[in-house]
């Protein structure tokens, strides 16, 4: 039986019927066509399909629709502003973070998370939060080194080399 | 600094904002109207024989839409190499791995079309099963295939040069193994499947496959479908690194559902159906027996071999033989014999891995080098200098090597990673726990010949001017797989013809766009490359001859850089040609008003002149190896090669292993951009080391696997990985374009090895059997200390 619940998405509030076995995973991606957030294994061992439950990093394929009833949802597609990327997304770009890209909006969404509570972390703060988002392509040198910059901006907003 | 203005350079992918944005679509990402949901029905036995196959309560359950099992989809045979085609679309008289498919489902979601192999009953009488490569090769055990004596599949025996003569020279020989286990691929992507069939009977699957042109050829070949009737389309795709180079069952079942129901169908593997699926990297038993003379140069190499690779030949014949031919190089080694044995075993099927079939032999023999330079007192990486070839010189198997910076590359790991002073305090700390490795590695630029043989291009590419002026398309097959092919044939393109990246538009991956035989051997960059350039050249020599026409200037005189055409002798008037490019743009605003003609004025009026303006290139290797059985493989225009040094801690108490920092260099010709370049470096340094020191895929006794998820099957996290440290090394390889060669696979090669020399330097011990885990670890400080008490 499907049950009514509502939630904030992307700032968007939706109200939708949901079976009570169905996870926020397959809510975000089918129900609302989110694809943005990906599944890598369905079990929570990956991390990319996190996304931002009330602001902490959730594995969405873990956690039941139903229970994000009333909560606000950020998704990888929330991230960017009339068309601008976040400064962490336009590190990535630049830095050279992304191969594949398919572990790439767990990995943002993770670090978004950090950088709001952290504004300046240290490689290991970095290397730590990260340490649940697998990356089978980079290494996480490029992906580390991201995150850094972002952390290291300067209020004249210069970088440091 | 380099003359290139885009090549050479850190430009951003061209897939980097839609990546960081959720914008990329992969396979699992689309979605069709009417679309229905497969799913296959695995065996639950690694070895039986098939006596009756029920689907009738499955095709009763509503919202099934269509059940198939080899009576529709036939028994046509096919697999990776035509001369060892041993699998069928679906099981039909036997299964042989736990895993093997058996029939698949169609239905309106997914809960229902696995409820509906639910409920698929199928009557085994099992058969004894053999796990262990080496027992499968004995009589008397249970035989896979009929046509594979002992379950042997294939057997390499190769002798070049003269191993007596060399064991003769020699005044140090030594005998060592090393054994591994069976990986997954563990890309962060599962594979998916879409396919439509349209109403003049077209089939388009769209696969999350490195190959589409290979993939293309298996489905019209086994679903027997003319050939041009098939397109296979590569979404985005997340991660491959060899497995995702054959064709499935799964893709090769969905475009047969997709054919009976006329609905579009759609299938994405569970984590747990990746393992099982697999075609990842084989299970090595290595044994090397090497010879130096007495100043450390190589005198020849006996080379014992055997793959276990699981129930059916996939990629393994091509294995098998890369497992021998890649010690060819980097070292000047004239004699060396290899004996080769490619096994069929009860298991998921193994097939190419980045490093493919190289990575294991590598690994012994590097490590082989370094006892041996023990054994003479020499420094590792001085008896690596003195063996190293150059470039110019050819290996006793054949191979040619055009450019080779392994010199540089050694010297270049050497001095940055401070070798000496840190050997020398390693001298005086030994087996404390602190150590440093260091190894090389060699490995083609593109396989030399393509699968089935073949006159084929290996690569085509069509770029096409926007008729409207101003731009670009590239049209190529080649897969960007995540390693970033797309980004260099934009790069290419907008190099030629003086346009800026966000000019070039790329459509790839799509087998209607042109031939290209797909993202493994490491081949995209060289050979799609070339064509790419080639392509590039002729739309640039079609709009300069057309202007230079107008202009009567010959086209010689005229060149297209940073947006504009130009005169290279001095200036020209374009007024003529500006008038009748504005006089079809009335009401545009930002119009040229400047001296200079733009692209778009030039490409436009170029167009008005001569109609559709496509260049076109082509890339295919010249003639390659030589005359033996097998010489094919191991072919390729050019070679790269790497070195590595790694500095590790292991904690003497528990067995710990934490890698502290690891320093490659890598000669891949010229760097057509330099942060991919070093992306691939650090990628294969984080897959080589989770292969060194924790990955394994375990069976139980019934050849179960025991951990087919991401937590008991342990990857790198980037807790795990430590700084990493990545060298360009650029030798300019004529056969390439610019220069460039293979980065991708080669960067693997020196990683185990130079992990597992630290080690040693570590503990002093040496472990024979990969991954090292801290038990392995532990087991063989014991033994060595009772050996030393013994002493």
């Amino acid at each position: 039986m499907k049950k009514l619940m509502t939630l904030t998405v992307n700032g968007i509030k939706h109200e939708v019927a949901v079976e009570p076995r169905r996870t926020l995973l397959e809510l975000i991606r089918e129900d609302l066509g989110l694809t943005g957030t990906k599944k890598g294994c369905g079990i929570g061992d990956c991390g990319a399909c996190t996304v931002l439950v009330d602001e902490v990093p959730t594995f969405s394929c873990l956690m039941l629709a139903l229970q994000a009833d009333g909560c606000k949802v950020e998704t990888i597609e929330g991230l960017t502003e009339n068309g601008e990327l976040s400064k962490l997304q336009e590190a990535f770009v630049k830095h050279g973070a992304i191969q594949c890209g398919y572990c790439t909006p767990g990995m943002i969404m993770t670090s978004t998370e950090l950088l709001r509570h952290n504004p300046n972390p240290t490689e290991h703060e970095i290397r730590h939060a990260i340490s649940g988002n697998l990356c089978r392509c980079t290494g996480y040198q490029k992906i580390v080194e991201a995150v850094t910059a972002c952390g290291s901006e300067t209020e004249t907003g210069e970088e440091k080399s | 600094m380099s003359d290139y203005r885009i090549l050479n350079t850190r430009a951003p992918r061209v897939d980097a904002i839609d990546k960081v944005t959720g914008k990329a679509q992969y396979t699992d990402d689309l979605k069709k109207p009417g679309m229905l949901y497969a799913a296959i029905l695995h065996s639950p036995l690694a070895h039986a024989k098939i006596l009756n196959i029920d689907t009738s309560l499955a095709e009763k359950l509503p919202g099934v839409r269509s059940v198939v099992t080899y009576k529709d989809a036939g028994t046509i045979p096919y697999g990776v190499s035509p001369a060892r085609y041993d699998e069928t679309i679906f099981c039909h008289d036997r299964v042989r791995y736990i895993g093997d498919e058996i029939a698949a489902v169609a239905a309106i979601d997914h809960d229902t079309a696995i409820e509906a192999i639910r409920l698929i009953k199928v009557d085994f009488e099992p058969l004894p099963i053999v796990l262990d490569g080496i027992e499968a090769m004995k009589d008397g055990q249970p035989q896979l295939h009929e046509k594979y004596n002992n379950n042997i599949c294939a057997k390499v025996n190769w002798n070049f040069g003269d191993v007596n003569q060399g064991r003769r020279e020699s005044h140090v020989i030594r005998t060592d193994r090393l054994s591994s286990k069976m990986q997954d691929g563990a890309f962060l992507e599962p594979q998916s499947i879409l396919a439509e069939v349209d109403s003049h009977g077209n089939l388009t699957m769209w696969s999350s496959t490195q190959a589409p042109h290979y993939i293309q050829r298996t489905l019209a070949m086994a679903l027997k479908i003319p050939l041009h009737k098939v397109r296979v389309i590569k979404p985005a795709v997340g991660g491959g690194f060899g497995p995702k180079a054959s064709c499935s069952t799964a893709e090769l079942a969905v475009c047969l559902l997709a054919m009976k129901t006329g609905k579009p169908v759609k299938m994405t593997f569970d984590r747990e159906q990746v393992f099982l699926h697999s075609r990842a990297r084989h299970q090595f038993f290595h044994t090397m027996t090497t010879g130096v003379g007495k100043d450390g140069t190589l005198a020849f190499l006996e080379h014992h071999c055997v793959l276990d690779g699981g129930a059916y030949a996939s990629f393994g014949i091509a294995t098998v033989y890369y497992a021998g031919s890649l010690l060819g190089g980097p070292y000047r080694l004239k004699n060396m014999k290899y004996d080769g044995y490619r096994v069929v075993t009860n298991k998921p099927v193994c097939g190419a891995q980045r490093g493919h079939g190289a990575v294991i032999a590598r690994a012994l023999f590097e490590v082989q080098l370094d006892r041996i330079a023990e054994e003479l007192g020499m420094d590792p990486i001085e008896i690596r200098l003195k063996n190293v070839m150059e470039a110019g010189e050819t290996t006793c198997n054949e191979l040619f090597v055009s450019s080779f910076g392994m010199k540089e590359a050694l010297e270049a790991v050497r001095d940055s990673a401070a070798w000496k002073t840190k050997r020398a305090q390693a001298g005086k700390t030994r087996r404390t726990g602190k150590g440093i490795g260091a190894a090389c590695g060699f490995f083609v630029s593109g396989a030399g010949y393509s699968i089935y043989r073949s006159k084929t291009y290996h690569a085509t590419v069509v770029i096409q001017l926007d008729e409207t002026g101003g731009g670009v398309t590239v049209n190529s097959g080649a897969a960007d797989i995540g390693q970033g092919s797309d980004t260099v044939l934009a790069m290419i393109a907008a190099e030629e013809l003086g346009l800026e990246l966000d000019d070039v538009r790329v459509q790839s991956g799509d087998s209607k766009l042109s031939v290209d035989l797909g993202a493994y051997s490491s081949r995209t960059t060289l050979m799609a490359g070339w064509a790419c350039r080639e392509a590039a050249q002729d739309v640039k020599s079609q709009i300069l001859a057309a202007i230079g026409a107008l202009l009567h200037v010959s086209p010689e005189t005229l060149d297209l850089k940073e947006g504009h055409l130009v005169s290279l002798n001095g200036d020209l008037d374009f007024s003529e040609l500006r008038k009748e490019y504005l006089w079809e743009h009335k009401g545009f605003t930002d119009l040229p008003d400047d001296d200079k003609l733009t692209f778009a004025e030039a490409s436009r009026i170029a167009f008005l002149e001569l109609g559709s303006i496509v260049g076109t290139g082509k890339y295919k290797p010249p003639p390659l190896g030589g005359s033996f059985k097998g010489a094919t493989v191991g072919t390729s225009p050019a070679f790269g090669c790497s070195a590595q040094i790694a500095e590790v801690t292991v904690d003497l108490e528990t067995g710990e292993i934490n890698a502290d920092r690891i320093t490659g260099a890598h000669d891949c010709g010229f760097a057509i951009n330099r942060t991919q370049v070093e992306g691939q470096m650090q990628g294969s340094m984080m897959m080589g080391m989770g292969e060194a020191l924790m990955e394994q895929v375990i069976y139980d006794e019934k050849g179960k696997i025991l951990n087919k998820n991401l937590a008991e099957y342990k990857i790198p996290t980037s807790l795990d990985m430590p700084q990493l440290d990545s060298i360009i090394i650029e030798s300019h390889e004529p056969h390439g374009p610019y220069g460039a060669k293979e980065v991708g696979e080669g960067a693997i090669m020196p990683v185990i090895p130079s992990i597992l020399n630290a080690i040693y330097d570590a503990t002093g011990v040496r472990i024979e059997e990969l991954p090292v885990t801290p038990e392995r670890i532990m087991e063989a400080i014991r033994k060595k200390k009772r050996q030393d008490l013994q002493d």
